[in-house]
């Protein structure tokens, strides 16, 4: 879909501005994970919950090869594998899947919400999780909710946005007379959650929940007092629903970096008045942190090229990042959706000489990158050693989304993961 | 609908992607979702390939469905075919895309491309991976082989046969196709093909030209092999040449079909295996207990060698391949063992733990249970990791590869007079058992075996607890579970230190 076929089609309700950048919309083959790849940080942070994954093999195999080896001890998350015979009658599958839940709730008693996660097969033989989750919640007494992560529906990071959204749906109504609240989204590392935490007492903001929490059973409430502060940039449809439960969604730059931190922050601090003084005086040791971590790898990377493959949607936040921070020259900036309005912060910061592109042919944009030949591609596991192979350094992009970067604390990490690969091709004395 | 957790073996169209990744100018169109793109990143991330697999996915999305995903597909193999410009293209349908019936072959025929097109038929929703790699190899070779190649005149020159079988992915299937093809030359047999690996659409044309075949693995290539004898006529050498008596075997059998010597390669001077395992170091390989699992091939030569030429006990064997559960189960039929044929790494566990083995033999999957049981465990079969890709040559098959069975099964276990040291000097406080074997890392703790009471309600005296501690890590597992199968068969309800000496005394008369 291009950018403009984004802006016009129905689900668009906010009018595309003009973008000073080239901007490209592809729509050819797609090298990205499908949503179900959410599991693998949902299920380690959502301390109680288990998903089940309803669909193919290849659901299972997926999961196996992307959560590698690291948690191997039983997991909390697995696959029901759908068979021949389920695709016969839909009766027997949702017969079987229930005996399946089942019998996975009774050996596990800790579980306090299970998670029915429908994939391509379920979707396209049209199984009704939904009907199934509330059935069965009423069956067994604990919570069973659903959302889809298919490869149909969702790239990547968009399965932790359905995932939020039906969490949402869950979440009960303010009380009346309520006070403002803040309501952070995205699932964030234990350790960065609680820096945030500290961070926003100390800006007077101590009426602060995260979605997602650590136990199932701390959702909180949502209402007209409620504000929302994004994390990530890829939880469109969270916005979307909690928006629709009266809650406002704030428009701020994502916390990477000394500046995307103190902008996210200050859009909180706006919202709830804290005067100037108080803001800069609670931001500035945690910026000037952020800011010496960065200087030493500023060294490196100043004018430095880079080129970004779609993957995580957290491309233009963190082309803006290196640009804007560390002094990298973004050439191509490839996001697999362009939500325009969560990146209304962002967009502005970003040198208009980087090329915008949304969706993804592979191949064609393989050509660009080798013809552009950057200092650096951030490219998935699929592309990385070939690039490396003709020569380009590298930076595979899951590694940003399993690491803690968010925040002044972690921005000298993020860096580093920037760095590194460079770093390493001087060690190796590997030609540019 | 089957509950899984870890898989041995993914769908079938990753066993399609392991043959073509294989093999030199083919190309598979894929008709599949966009998250199916995660199979390229086992090929270049687990087996580090420095080229991206030749494989061209439709991805096609939700709002597709409603319009026409068959234009998709057209569309993505036209493109497919102009960039790669391939000697045959392969097409077919991932599990998602087999729900759709938009029959990839038919389409791909229509567009009168000017190569060759294989169509495949995977049954995703009943197939594994195995399956699909062995119905791929067999559907190339039989949509692309000349029906007119034939071995020309024995008369004047050297026997020539295929190697079937190695693909992409496989268990070391780089080396054995280097090891094999050196015992070939020794012998003075020509290596007409390889195939899949390092072989071409107009390599497998000339298919019929060899002699015989050999079949690696019989996993991939048994399939095709079958064929090939049926249509070409072409016998094939079955004995897989993993340890020195199948290599010898091996030897014989293709000396007879090739009507060449097989003194000189039998009397090679690399089987340093046979001499190392008879050395006095060994006397303490002597019934070291040893659990098998894995694919059906390397299970079944493993435990050949682990018994007949290692000296081990061999304790349990099993395997995920249920096309070969025949043969693993006739080969556990003449040790008295029960074969144990699974899908689900839970029952191998809960096996594992059952039985207390001194040494796992396995897949990548069995390294964990091992290291979670505290278990001394090596690697013999896919799936396997990035660290069972050495940088090294380290085959497992022929003589070369008998070392390397040697070397990596042994390694991992305490050997000769550090085992009686360890058990001596127990309370040393550098070199004691709770350190592991010297020439090892410090050992993980191991979980403590599942204390499945083998009779209701055994319980351990505090004083016979203690004295078990004091037994050596390595036969602490076999000695808790023989006293308590001891005490058990006995009605004992508290095992005390004369319980565990008298289980003792019992079990090793
Ligand atoms: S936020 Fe994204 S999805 Fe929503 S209207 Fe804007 S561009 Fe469209
Ligand atoms: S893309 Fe679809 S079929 Fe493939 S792993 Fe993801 S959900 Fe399963």
């Amino acid at each position: 879909m291009t950018l403009t076929a984004v802006a016009k089609s129905a689900e668009s309700p906010c009018d595309a501005p003009q973008l000073p950048f080239e901007i490209i919309g592809e729509n050819g083959q797609r090298e990205v994970f499908c949503g179900l790849a959410g599991i693998v940080w949902l299920h380690r942070k959502i301390q109680d919950a288990f998903f089940l994954v309803v669909g193919s093999r290849t659901c299972a195999h997926f999961l196996q090869s992307a959560a590698g080896v690291m948690i191997f001890a039983e997991p909390r998350f697995a696959t029901a594998i759908l068979e021949e015979r389920d695709l016969a009658g839909l009766a027997d599958a949702h017969e079987q899947l229930e005996d399946i839940v089942g019998r996975l709730l009774g050996r596990r008693p800790d579980i306090r919400l299970l998670f029915l996660v429908g994939s391509c097969p379920s979707e396209v033989i049209g199984l009704d999780l939904s009907l199934a989750a509330q059935r069965m919640t009423a069956k067994h007494g604990v919570k069973v909710l659903n959302y889809s992560a298919s490869g149909l529906e969702t790239a990547f990071t968009q399965g932790e946005d359905r995932c939020l959204a039906a969490l949402v749906a869950e979440m009960p109504d303010e009380r009346p007379g309520a006070g403002p609240a803040l309501l952070v989204i995205g699932s964030l590392p234990d350790i960065v959650e609680d820096q945030f935490r500290r961070l926003f007492a100390e800006l007077g903001i101590s009426n602060l929940a995260f979605l997602p929490a650590r136990r199932s059973g701390d959702l909180p409430p949502v209402g007209r007092q409620t504000a929302v502060l994004l994390a990530q940039p890829f939880l469109a449809e969270t916005a979307r629903v909690l928006e629709a439960r009266g809650a406002t969604v704030l428009t701020a730059a994502f916390p990477f970096g000394a500046e995307g931190t103190t902008l996210w922050l200050k859009a909180a601090a706006d919202r709830w008045g804290v005067d100037e003084l108080t803001f800069r005086s609670v931001v500035a040791p945690g910026r000037e942190r952020a800011k010496r971590a960065l200087a030493g790898q500023r060294e490196l990377l100043e004018g430095k090229s880079i080129f970004f493959f779609p993957d995580s949607q957290l491309e233009i936040p963190l082309a803006r990042f290196v640009s804007q921070e560390l002094g990298m020259v973004p050439l191509e900036v490839g996001t697999p959706y362009l939500h325009l309005r969560h990146l209304a912060a962002e967009l502005p910061l970003l040198p208009v000489s980087a090329r915008l592109c949304e969706g993804q042919d592979v191949d064609r944009q393989l050509d660009r990158c080798r013809s552009a030949r950057p200092d650096l591609t951030v490219c998935g596991l699929g592309l990385a050693n070939p690039l490396e192979a003709e020569g380009l350094s590298t930076k595979w992009s899951i590694e940003l989304v399993f690491t803690p970067i968010h925040g002044f604390e972690q921005a000298g990490d993020l860096a580093a993961l920037f760095a590194r690969p460079l770093r390493r091709r001087d060690l190796l004395g590997i030609g540019p | 609908m089957k509950l899984s957790v870890w898989t041995y073996e993914g769908p079938p169209h990753i066993g399609a992607i392991r043959v073509v990744a294989a093999m030199r100018d083919m190309h598979l169109v894929l008709h599949a979702p966009q998250g199916d793109t995660y199979a390229d990143l086992l090929f270049t991330m687990i087996q580090r390939d420095g080229r991206r697999p030749p494989v061209t996915y439709t991805t096609f999305q939700a709002r597709d469905l409603a319009g026409n995903t068959g234009e998709l597909f057209k569309a993505a193999t036209c493109a497919a075919f102009e960039r790669f410009k391939p000697q045959a293209l392969l097409v077919g349908s991932a599990c998602t895309a087999e729900l759709l019936q938009d029959d990839p072959g038919g389409l791909a025929t229509a567009l009168g491309l000017p190569v060759p097109v294989v169509k495949l038929d995977l049954s995703s929703f009943s197939r594994k991976e195995n399956w699909g790699a062995a119905e791929t190899f067999y559907q190339i070779v039989r949509g692309l082989a000349d029906p007119a190649a034939r071995p020309t005149d024995r008369e004047g020159r050297r026997a020539r046969c295929n190697l079937l079988g190695p693909t992409g992915l496989g268990f070391r299937h780089r080396d054995d196709v280097v090891e094999v093809a050196r015992l070939l030359e020794t012998l003075g047999i020509d290596v007409a093909l390889c195939a899949p690996l390092g072989a071409s659409p107009a390599d497998i044309a000339r298919i019929g030209e060899a002699d015989f075949n050999i079949v690696l693995y019989p996993e991939t290539a048994g399939l095709a092999a079958q064929w090939l004898e049926r249509s070409f006529g072409q016998p094939s050498i079955k004995t897989v040449p993993i340890g020195i008596s199948a290599t010898r075997e091996f030897i014989k059998e293709l000396a007879a079909i090739a009507g060449v010597d097989a003194a000189p390669a039998l009397s090679s001077d690399q089987q340093r295996a046979s001499w190392w395992s008879r050395s006095v170091d060994s006397t303490y390989l002597t019934d070291k207990r040893v659990f098998i699992f894995g694919d059906a091939t390397h299970v079944i030569a493993a435990t050949r060698v682990a018994s007949q030429e290692l000296g081990f006990k061999v304790v349990g064997i099993g395997s995920y391949s249920r096309e070969f559960a025949r043969d693993v189960r006739a080969v556990a039929d003449r040790l008295g063992l029960e074969a144990l044929i699974t899908e689900d790494y839970l029952e191998v566990e809960a096996t594992i733990a059952l039985l207390q083995p001194e040494l796992v033999l396995g897949t990548q999957m069995e390294r964990h249970i091992a290291k979670r049981l505290g278990i001394a465990c090596a690697v013999i079969s896919a799936p396997v990791h990035v660290q069972d890709f050495p940088a090294r040559y380290s085959p497992q098959m022929g003589f070369e590869g008998a070392n390397v069975l040697f070397d990596s099964w042994v390694h991992p276990l305490v050997l000769g007079l550090e085992e009686h040291l360890l058990t001596m000097f127990r309370e040393d406080f550098e070199f004691n058992d709770a350190k592991g074997a010297s020439h090892l890392p410090v050992r993980p703790e191991p979980v403590a075996a599942p204390a499945e009471p083998v009779g209701g309600d055994l319980v351990w005296a505090v004083d016979a607890e203690r004295e078990l501690g004091k037994v050596p890590f390595f036969v602490r597992g076999k000695a808790r579970r023989n006293t308590e199968r001891f005490a058990a068969e006995r009605g004992v309800a508290v095992i005390t230190i004369g319980t565990l000496y008298d289980a003792k005394s019992h079990y090793s008369r």
